[in-house]
């Protein structure tokens, strides 16, 4: 009885749809005078085929992991949460703390240390808005957005007033310790002879977010939590029914997503500033939701869907490092992406099941 | 044969939605005049071949002939211009427009709607006076009765000079003495003429009211019968392919100790009305006690107190055992640790994820079980043994524990949550619309399970608003009406007409025209309660 086969869902579509954003894209880059092909030889070369591209591919992947893999564990609870921005800025604030007021003795135990307060704060910025869902039904999507707001406030707030060393000029925190340093692709992976990764600022980091995504999938799809998650996502109805209690669900998933986007500070402020700087999320917080639709909520997906929207970021500098395209039009290029994949999925996924369909009929 | 055209007539009309084949070939023809019942089991297609006839689907090969002439019917305007006019299951009224309002919504003659309601006002009365349609044209829609909002509905249609009525399963929200009604109504329209198809999967309207009957099954019409010539056994054998036992075979039953007692139970909703208004009972041991009346008396909110899903006052012991009616010991899972479980009565709402599988489905609810848990994660591997054997147990078909609860037909679905439920060996099992858009075979088997259960000795407190499965089912009966319960009776020393009054509310014998009494009583009851309404 299934439309179409699971491997044209998860496969076929996001690549049908990669394609008419990249032909889109392509006659965008026309329509301003320049060479498509050169432009996305360009991407290519700078992003994936030297070591050092990579290197920069999955720093910016390690972010998406994290606030994309947020949107998903909250959207299995049916919540959207589009705050993971602002959980992502008060992360970094966590990191922050503990990294520069905590004498850590060695990197592996700061990295630890910075991990648990980057989600405690993430979670707590999670908190406000979850409670005001569960118990006074104010729409998580609002007080979400709000929730950015507030955290950039703040976070000017504490960075200019609080954080920022006496007579610095830059609102940013001191430099974290030596000791607080976390070892970047470059250290693991280089030899003399072979210089892999030189100044990337991926980081150890990026196997946290690896296991963040198995942790979500074991939470999701093998634990009772994550039984009860998705059992509310699908219908709070039947939730009352089984004796699950919708607050509780709700707040649990939202501190979980919360967490994991707050964890993204890791990446930005210990692994590559070894500092706070004012808005070092860069919008990745919003990055994720597109990284989320596109990978289908799963771990897998999302895992994939960052690493192209990496490749998107770090290519994007490429082009305007060498070309005369815009930096604007990168960010068009990667809108078109998100609209092919997020928004426009039934425009691929209709037809495409009209022909499943047939051949199905056919075959029969 | 008679000389005249057929009011309707249907060639080999095909439908396929994807791999499905919802119409096979269908003929069909309607001899102006008469009433023509069509019956089938949830998913037969009756109500796909009705869309098409109505303009909302079209048919994928076939031909519509209306009094002998070929016609298209592209949309719904084009069916009303036919002639044809349509009462939906769930009707389409604007709640807060009085009913001259919505009988001339769409027909408004121009800009200005004072010509067209003093038109449709005099059209109503004479409509009225002709089919016994009263209807007051300047109550607003929300304070009628479904009843008295069918019959605006009808007059719709007949306004819009329509000569052939379609009424899909028109009785479902009517007490016995509304579809009496209603069908006097019927009756009423044949005799001026007009046409009538009535798609129902209710044997009794069948019999009653049609001239002739089809059956359809599986998207094929199977028989087109003469109602006088045939018989309930025939068409349900008809229907389902094979014999069908219509009566419940069940022991007299021997009640034991008290298990659940209510006293003064009341609810109210979030909306701050009053559903049960000090509902008091016991159930025994070994006992079904069932709880009849018309949807929307209070009987689904009953369950939801019983079933931890709503919070109400009063006093609930269970097993001797006061349970909690608010706060956190009021949830399902303090219900199922009494010793209650809950098969609800919207099993697509509340019974199931539908978009999980099966085996997971047969744990809901009793999910947080150790024998589910090993550590932090849930086996599994064990629940999917445990729902292969549950499917098996229960005859659920296909029995595939992967396949997701949506993908099931109803009578599946209400058997994967009736094994969780029964299997977990209950002191008390609260059913709630059992059989509810489930075909006529696991019918059958659904009631047997019940019975069972009853004689293994759990106390069942079953409600439905199909009066035919109270009276089988139950070992006693509660009415129940307008939030309280009227009365208690013995289904062997009742029948439907008694129960059915209750239903109404209306207590004692009713003297001479009965219906006419009755009719008048329950508008004096929605006049007082708009009245109600009003002041609030």
């Amino acid at each position: 009885m299934e439309r179409m086969p699971a491997w044209a869902d998860v496969v076929l579509i996001p690549l049908i749809s990669l394609l008419l954003a990249a032909i889109l894209s392509a006659l965008v880059i026309l329509a301003i005078g320049e060479n498509p092909v050169e432009a996305f030889n360009l991407m290519v070369e700078g992003a994936l085929m030297r070591s050092a591209g990579w290197g920069y591919t999955l720093y910016y992947a390690t972010n998406f992991i994290f606030t994309g893999l947020a949107v998903a564990v909250a959207f299995h609870a049916r919540m959207f949460n589009i705050g993971g921005e602002g959980q992502a800025m008060l992360g970094g604030l966590g990191v922050a703390l503990v990294s520069l007021y905590i004498p850590w003795p060695h990197w592996s135990l700061a990295l630890l240390g910075s991990c648990v307060g980057a989600a405690l704060f993430g979670a707590a910025w999670a908190f406000i808005p979850a409670y005001l869902q569960a118990k006074r039904g104010s729409h998580i999507v609002i007080t979400t957005i709000m929730f950015n707001f507030i955290a950039a406030a703040l976070l000017n707030y504490v960075l200019v007033s609080l954080l920022k060393p006496v007579g610095a000029m830059d609102p940013a925190s001191a430099n974290f310790p030596a000791a607080t340093h976390l070892p970047t692709f470059q250290d693991m992976f280089a030899t003399a002879e072979n210089p892999l990764f030189r100044g990337a600022p991926a980081n150890v980091t990026f196997f946290i977010a690896l296991a963040a995504c198995l942790f979500v999938w074991l939470l999701i799809w093998r634990t009772r939590l994550g039984y009860e998650i998705r059992a509310q996502g699908f219908s709070e109805s039947a939730a009352k029914y089984a004796g699950i209690s919708p607050a509780r669900i709700i707040i649990i998933a939202m501190l979980i997503s919360g967490a994991l986007a707050g964890m993204m500070g890791v990446n930005t402020a210990q692994g590559e500033a070894e500092r706070l700087v004012l808005n070092s999320t860069e919008g990745a917080g919003f990055i994720g939701i597109a990284v989320a639709l596109m990978g289908r909520n799963h771990p897998l997906g999302v895992l994939l869907a960052a690493i192209l929207f990496g490749f998107l970021y770090q290519g994007g500098a490429e082009l305007a490092l060498w070309t005369n395209i815009p930096r604007e039009l990168i960010v068009v290029i990667q809108a078109l992406v998100i609209l092919f994949t997020g928004a426009l999925d039934n425009m691929v996924r209709m037809p495409l099941e009209r022909i499943f369909m047939a051949l199905n009929r056919k075959g029969a | 044969m008679t000389e005249q055209a057929p009011a309707i007539e249907l060639k080999g009309i095909s439908k396929a939605f994807g791999p499905v084949q919802a119409n096979k070939d269908i003929s069909i023809r309607v001899m102006p005049g008469t009433i023509h019942g069509i019956i089938g089991e949830n998913g037969a297609g009756k109500s796909t071949l009705m869309s098409i006839l109505y303009g909302f689907y079209k048919a994928d090969r076939g031909e519509i002939f209306i009094s002998g002439r070929k016609t298209e019917i592209p949309d719904s305007q084009a069916a009303i211009a036919a002639g044809i006019g349509m009462v939906f299951q769930h009707f389409k009224l604007v709640e807060n427009f009085t009913v001259v309002e919505n009988v001339i919504l769409g027909a408004e003659d121009g800009a200005m709607l004072r010509p067209s309601i003093s038109k449709a006002r005099k059209s109503l009365k004479s409509l009225a006076e002709e089919y016994e349609l009263n209807v007051d044209p300047d109550a607003l829609i929300e304070h009628l009765s479904v009843g008295h909002q069918q019959r605006v509905e009808i007059l719709k249609a007949l306004y819009r000079q329509a000569d052939i009525l379609i009424l899909d399963e028109p009785t479902g929200v009517l007490t016995p003495a509304e579809a009496d009604h209603l069908f006097r109504i019927l009756d009423n329209l044949r005799a001026e003429g007009k046409t009538i198809i009535l798609i129902t999967h209710k044997l009794r309207e069948i019999m009653e009211i049609t001239d002739t009957v089809s059956v359809m099954r599986r998207g094929e019409m199977t028989a087109t019968v003469k109602t006088a010539e045939t018989s309930p056994e025939e068409l349900a054998e008809l229907m389902v392919g094979r014999k069908v036992l219509l009566r419940v075979d069940k022991k007299p039953a021997t009640p034991g100790d008290v298990v659940l007692s209510v006293d003064d139970l009341k609810v109210t909703d979030d909306k701050g009305v009053h559903r049960v208004k000090g509902v008091s009972f016991e159930i025994r041991k070994g006992e079904i006690l069932g709880i009849a009346g018309v949807a929307g008396n209070g009987q689904s909110e009953l369950m939801e107190v019983l079933g931890g899903i709503a919070q109400g006052t009063g006093t609930i012991t269970m097993n001797g055992r006061t349970i909690a009616l608010a706060g956190r010991d009021s949830d399902g899972q303090a219900r199922r640790r009494a010793g209650i479980a809950h098969v609800p009565e919207d099993r697509q709402r509340e019974g199931l994820i539908m978009d999980y599988g099966a085996w997971e489905n047969v744990v809901f609810g009793y999910h947080l079980d150790p024998k589910w848990q090993s550590g932090f994660l849930m086996r599994n591997t064990a629940i999917v043994e445990e729902a292969q054997g549950k499917m098996e147990r229960f005859d659920v078909r296909p029995p595939n524990p992967k396949l997701a609860a949506k993908n099931f037909s109803g009578g599946n679905q209400q058997k994967i949550v009736l094994a969780r439920e029964i299997e977990q060996n209950p002191d008390l099992l609260l059913v709630g619309q059992p059989t509810r858009g489930v075909d006529i075979g696991a019918i059958e088997f659904i009631h047997q399970e019940i019975i069972r259960l009853r004689d293994q000795g759990a106390a069942v407190l079953l409600v439905s608003v199909e009066l035919d499965e109270i009276m089988a089912l139950s070992d006693r009966i509660a009415v129940m009406f307008d939030g309280r319960i009227m009365g208690f009776r013995d289904p062997a020393e009742t029948n439907e007409r008694e129960l059915g009054l209750l239903m109404a509310g209306i207590e004692g014998e009713v003297d001479g025209d009965e219906w006419q009494a009755i009719d008048r009583q329950l508008e004096r009851k929605e006049a007082e309660e708009a009245r109600e309404a009003g002041d609030a």
